[in-house]
C-alpha cells in the first residue's frame, strides 16, 4: 500500500517504473501525464470555524500503444509500483478498442522549448493563518452594512501542484505552481424584501498576493447594491455586458473555436469556418494561456505541448481553431497546446483575453459610466451548465444585473437572458476600451442591441 | 481488469488493528468523534460515436478521508497514501487542524471497533458478473447503430456506458465498523439533429445500482427511437414566448425540480448556512396538499440506493412533505450535531477526497388521484413539459430550469413542439401551486454535483400541474 510519491513526482523514478514495465510487456510507445497536489481549505460560519480541510492528491493517466498502433489509456490514482503497473495492463488492454480511424500520437512539439513563465512559487501558510485571514474577512464584510445577515458560501484555500509529462521518445515536462484563492458570497435582507446574495472571487499565486481586501469591498459592493430592486418587464432591451459576463458568455460556447468538437460534428462552426465572418469587426478573441494574469497557466498542454498565445477571432473572422496532436494532423496544422490527455484526446481553451475597441475607440456614445439612456448592465449570468445549448447557439441564462436609466442603477429582481450566440456577436453595438481583468479571463464592457430579457412577474 | 483486488481480501486480516490504533490516538488526542473512510474504485467508461467505439477507459484508485470533530468544528484530511504512515499524518494533520495535538501512546482509549457489519461479502463477485468490455461495447454500438433506423437530419449519434465498482469501509470512534462494495451502472444516448437553419440535439440515460447484469436489461432499440422521436419534433421546433402560464411536468425526470428547488432546501448543510427558506417550518404546510414527498435509500436498484451511506448507517425512507407539510429535514452526523435534526442515512460524498454532507438519495413526490390527461385537459393556455435539462438553484432558493423537449398546451390539447424554454422561480412560491399530482411516479436516475461532490441519485414524480410559473423564451 505504500505510495512513492507522497513528496513530489519523481519524473527519473516514473519513467523507470514505465520502461521497466513496457519492456515487460513488449510496448514500444507510451506516455504519460502525472499530477500532485497539497491542498488546505477553510470555511467559517460567524467567526467560528465551520470546515477545515486539507487534501494530498496524486493521479497518473497512461497510454499505451499495442502491436497494431491502437491507443489505450487508464488512470489510476495508485501510485504504488502495483497501482502503476495495474494501470498500465489496464491501458493495454483498453487497447485492444482503440479507434483505427483517429490514433494519436505524440506531439510534434512534445521536446520543443516551452514558454517562461514569471510566477512565483510561495510557501504554505498553514490551516490556522487562512482561518485567522478568512475569520477577518467575515467580520469585516458581516460590518460592511446592517442587511448582510450572513456569509453563507466562503472559502479561503492554497494549494502546491505539480504537473508532470513523459514519453518513450524522451519528452519529459515537469512544473510545479502554487495557488490561493479566496470566496465570499454573502446574504443580505431587509425591509421585509426577498433575500438577496452577490459576491466575489479572488485567485492568485499565494495568499501573499491575495486580494483580501478588494474581494471584501467587491462583495460588499454587490450585495448591497442589489438590496433594493424591482421587477423587469419582459422585452427586448439594450444591454451591456460586464467583463465577467461576456467572458462567462463566449466560455460557454468556445466549442466554436474547439476542433475536436469541429471533427465530431457538435461545434457551431465547420472546418469550412475558418477565415469567414462570424463577429462584428470591432471583435477580436485570443486565447492566452500564458498571459501573466492566468494564475492557472501551465507551459504545456497534457500532451507535452507547449502553451502559447492564439488568435481565434481577428476583427470578426474566424482564424484558428484551437487543437490537440491528433486534430492538428486532422487539418494539416501544429498542434496549439489546448489537449487534455486520453484515447480521445479532449481540447479546450485556457484564458480568453477580448480586446477593447481600437477602430472607433472614443466615438462612441456607449460607455457604461456615461450612457445616458435606459439599458440593462449584466454583471454575471448563472446557471450556465443548464441554461446553454452548445451545438445549438441557443441561451437562456438568469443573471444578476441593473436596469440603468439617466445614469441611476437600480437592481433587477430576478430574470432571465436569451438568444443565440451567433446573433450576439453579430448584434455588438460596442466593445469599450478599457479591459478588465477577471478570474476567467481579461475582457472589455461589451454592448449588444435587442436582446430578450424575461421578468419575473 | 476483472480481479478482485487485493484490498478486499485485506480488510479483515489487516486493517481492523490499524484503524483501531488511530482511532485511539484521535480519541487519546481530545478528540470528540473520529472517522476514517476508505475507498478502493475500479471504474470504467466507454464511449460510441457513430458507428465506433471512440474512447476506452479505465481507472483505479484508492484514498481515504479521515475527519476529526471536536465541538461542533471538524477538520477532514484526505491522502491517497494508505499506509500506516501515511494515515497517521493524515490524522495528526486533522488534529493540528482542531488545535489537537497527536497523543501517542499504545494503550486503547475507546472500547474498539464492533463486529464488521459487512454488506460486500455477498457481492464480492459483481465485477465478475458485469458484462466484458466486449459486451459492453457491442450493446452501446447497437444503440448507435438503431438512431439510423428512427432519426431525420441525425448527424451525430453518441452512445455512453460508465460503471462504477467502488468498495467502502468505515471506522469510527463510536465502533462503527462497516464495509459495502457499490455497482453503479448507466448507459445513454445522445443525438443531435441538423438540417441547413435547424438543429436540435437531445440526451436519454438510464441507470441502476447493484445490478451486475443490468445491461442486459437495456433496450437499445426502444432507447434509440425515444430519442429519435424526440429529437424528429424539437428540429422544428419554435422558440417558446416567454411569460407566466401554468406548466405540466412530465413523470420521471420532471422531478428534477422538485430534487434542485426543494429537495437541497431540505438538507441540514442548507439549514446550518442560513440559507433554506423552510429552516423554521417543520409541521408547517409549505405545499399544496396534494404534494407528498419522500426520500430514501432503499429502492432496489434505484440509482440511489445503497446498503449503508458513507458515514455507515442504513438509509431510511424519509417522509419530508406530507400533504404539503414539512415533515423531515435531510441530515447526515454533522447535521445532526449542529442543528440538532436527527440523521437520516444520508451522510453522502463523491469519495474519499469530500467529507459526507446530508445529500439526497432517492427523492419524489408520490402519486396522487388524477390521469395524466386529466392534468392536460385542465390548462388552457399552457406549456408540457415531457423533458427536462439540467438547472441550478441559487443561495437565496431562486431556481433555473431549461426544458429540453416542451409542448404548448392549447385548451387542452398538446399542439406544436417549442423550444427554448426555462422554468424560473422560487421553491417557496411555487409548492403550493402544485395542484394536481396524476397516478403514474415513476423514478429516473442521475447525478447531483454539490458541496460534498458528484454522486448518483434518483428524482421522480408522476406528471404534476403548476399553477403558474415564469417562463423565460425569447
Amino acid at each position: 500500500m505504500t505510495n512513492d510519491f507522497n513528496n513530489g513526482l519523481n519524473s527519473e523514478k516514473l519513467r523507470s517504473i514505465l520502461r521497466s514495465l513496457a519492456a515487460e510487456k513488449k510496448v514500444k510507445q507510451w506516455d504519460l501525464g502525472a499530477s500532485c497536489s497539497k491542498d488546505h481549505f477553510v470555511q467559517v460560519d460567524k467567526g467560528e470555524a465551520k470546515q477545515l480541510k486539507a487534501s494530498q492528491r496524486s493521479s497518473i493517466t497512461i497510454r499505451v500503444w499495442n502491436n497494431d498502433g491502437l491507443v489505450g489509456t487508464t488512470s489510476t490514482s495508485d501510485l504504488s509500483k502495483g497501482g502503476i503497473e495495474k494501470a498500465f495492463v489496464g491501458a493495454f488492454q483498453a487497447s485492444q478498442f482503440g479507434n483505427p480511424n483517429d490514433i494519436p500520437d505524440f506531439s510534434p512539439l512534445a521536446k520543443s522549448e516551452l514558454p517562461k513563465l514569471s510566477k512565483k512559487l510561495y510557501s504554505f501558510k498553514g490551516i490556522k493563518k487562512l482561518l485567522e485571514l478568512l475569520r477577518t474577512a467575515e467580520y469585516e464584510l458581516l460590518n460592511k452594512h446592517h442587511a448582510i445577515q450572513n456569509i453563507p458560501y466562503n472559502g479561503l484555500a492554497e494549494s502546491e501542484f505539480q504537473r508532470i509529462y513523459l514519453n518513450s521518445e524522451g519528452a519529459s515536462r515537469n512544473i510545479k505552481s502554487t495557488h490561493a484563492n479566496l470566496y465570499l458570497y454573502a446574504r443580505a435582507e431587509e425591509n421585509n424584501n426577498k433575500p438577496r446574495s452577490s459576491g466575489a472571487i479572488r485567485i492568485a499565486n499565494g495568499i501573499d498576493e491575495l486580494d483580501i481586501n478588494g474581494c471584501i469591498e467587491e462583495a460588499a459592493k454587490r450585495t448591497i447594491d442589489h438590496l433594493n430592486y424591482r421587477p423587469i418587464d419582459t422585452g427586448k432591451y439594450l444591454v451591456c455586458f460586464t467583463p465577467e459576463a461576456f467572458i462567462e458568455l463566449i466560455g460557454a460556447f468556445s466549442n466554436m473555436f474547439n476542433a475536436r468538437a469541429v471533427i465530431d460534428g457538435v461545434s457551431l462552426s465547420t472546418k469550412e469556418s475558418l477565415g469567414t465572418k462570424i463577429s462584428v469587426e470591432e471583435l477580436s478573441i485570443y486565447d492566452d494561456s500564458i498571459h501573466p494574469s492566468n494564475v492557472n497557466a501551465c507551459s504545456f498542454d497534457g500532451e507535452g505541448t507547449p502553451t502559447k498565445k492564439l488568435c481565434l477571432i481577428n476583427k470578426g473572422i474566424l482564424e484558428n481553431f484551437v487543437h490537440s496532436e491528433s486534430t492538428a494532423k486532422q487539418f494539416g496544422v501544429s498542434p496549439t497546446g489546448h489537449a487534455g490527455m486520453g484515447s480521445k484526446v479532449s481540447v479546450g481553451i485556457d484564458w480568453l483575453v477580448i480586446s477593447g475597441d481600437t477602430v472607433n475607440p472614443s466615438k462612441s456614445k456607449f460607455n457604461h459610466k456615461e450612457y445616458k439612456d435606459k439599458f440593462i448592465l449584466i454583471e454575471g449570468l448563472n446557471a450556465l451548465h443548464a441554461g446553454v445549448k452548445g451545438s445549438q447557439g441557443s441561451f437562456s441564462l438568469p443573471f444578476n444585473g441593473w436596469i440603468v436609466d439617466q445614469g441611476q442603477r437600480i437592481s433587477i429582481e430576478a430574470a432571465t437572458v436569451a438568444g443565440d450566440i451567433r446573433e450576439v456577436l453579430n448584434n455588438i453595438i460596442h466593445i469599450e476600451k478599457e479591459q478588465q481583468v477577471t478570474h476567467q479571463g481579461i475582457s472589455p464592457h461589451v454592448w449588444v442591441d435587442r436582446l430578450s430579457i424575461t421578468g419575473e412577474e | 481488469m476483472k480481479n478482485p483486488s487485493e484490498f478486499i481480501a485485506s480488510v479483515n486480516s489487516q486493517w481492523k488493528s490499524t484503524l483501531e490504533s488511530l482511532l485511539s490516538t484521535g480519541k487519546r488526542s481530545g478528540a470528540d468523534f473520529i472517522e476514517i473512510f476508505i475507498e478502493n474504485i475500479d471504474n470504467i467508461n466507454i464511449l460510441a460515436e457513430q458507428d465506433l467505439i471512440t474512447s476506452v477507459t479505465p481507472s483505479f484508485g484508492k484514498g481515504a478521508g479521515i475527519r476529526v470533530f471536536l465541538d461542533k468544528k471538524d477538520g477532514f484530511v484526505s491522502t491517497n497514501d494508505l499506509s500506516e504512515k501515511g494515515l497517521s499524518e493524515a490524522l495528526e494533520e486533522a488534529l493540528g487542524m482542531l488545535g489537537l495535538e497527536p497523543c501517542k501512546s499504545n494503550c486503547l482509549y475507546f472500547d474498539g471497533l464492533h463486529q464488521i457489519r459487512d454488506y460486500g461479502i455477498e457481492k464480492e463477485n459483481w465485477l465478475y458478473q458485469c458484462p466484458d468490455l466486449l459486451e459492453s461495447t457491442e450493446k452501446i454500438l447497437l444503440g448507435t447503430n438503431n438512431i439510423k433506423n428512427y432519426g431525420k437530419h441525425i448527424t451525430v449519434r453518441r452512445g455512453s456506458y460508465s460503471r462504477t465498482f467502488q468498495e467502502v469501509l468505515i471506522a469510527s470512534s463510536d465502533g462503527t465498523y462497516a464495509r459495502d462494495i457499490r455497482l453503479h451502472q448507466s448507459i445513454g444516448l445522445n443525438v443531435l439533429a441538423s438540417d441547413r437553419t435547424n438543429r436540435s440535439s437531445i440526451g436519454r440515460r438510464y441507470g441502476s445500482s447493484d445490478q451486475p447484469d443490468d445491461l442486459s436489461k437495456w433496450d437499445p432499440e426502444k432507447s434509440a427511437q425515444d430519442i429519435c422521436e424526440s429529437s424528429n419534433k424539437m428540429l422544428y421546433a419554435d422558440y417558446v414566448e416567454a411569460g407566466q402560464k401554468p406548466v405540466i411536468l412530465s413523470n420521471k425526470f420532471g422531478g428534477v425540480i422538485f430534487h434542485e428547488a426543494c429537495g437541497h432546501l431540505l438538507e441540514t448543510t442548507q439549514i446550518e448556512r442560513g440559507t433554506s427558506p423552510f429552516s423554521e417550518k417543520l409541521n408547517k404546510q409549505i405545499a399544496n396538499k396534494s404534494v407528498t414527498a419522500v426520500d430514501e435509500g432503499i429502492s432496489k436498484g434505484a440509482f440511489g440506493s445503497m446498503s449503508i451511506d458513507d458515514e455507515g448507517m442504513e438509509p431510511q425512507r424519509t417522509v419530508l412533505i406530507e400533504k404539503g407539510v414539512l415533515k423531515r429535514f435531510i441530515s447526515d452526523r454533522a447535521g445532526e450535531m449542529r442543528t440538532g435534526h436527527k440523521r437520516t442515512g444520508s451522510g453522502r460524498r463523491q469519495n474519499h477526497t469530500f467529507a459526507a454532507a446530508s445529500r439526497m438519495r432517492n427523492t419524489y413526490i408520490m402519486a396522487g388521484k388524477y390521469t395524466p390527461k386529466e392534468l392536460i385537459d385542465s390548462v388552457d393556455n399552457g406549456i408540457y413539459c415531457k423533458s427536462m435539462g439540467g438547472g441550478s438553484v441559487g443561495p437565496t432558493g431562486q431556481f433555473n430550469f431549461s426544458v429540453e423537449e416542451g409542448y404548448i398546451i392549447k385548451e387542452g390539447k398538446l399542439t406544436e413542439p417549442v423550444k427554448g424554454a426555462t422554468l424560473i422561480g422560487e421553491a417557496k412560491e411555487i409548492l403550493p401551486r402544485i395542484s394536481m399530482c396524476a397516478n403514474d411516479m415513476d423514478l429516473a436516475a442521475g447525478f447531483c454535483g454539490s458541496i460534498s461532490g458528484n454522486i448518483y441519485v434518483t428524482v421522480g414524480q408522476p406528471h404534476i400541474k403548476v399553477d403558474s410559473i415564469t417562463i423565460g423564451g425569447r
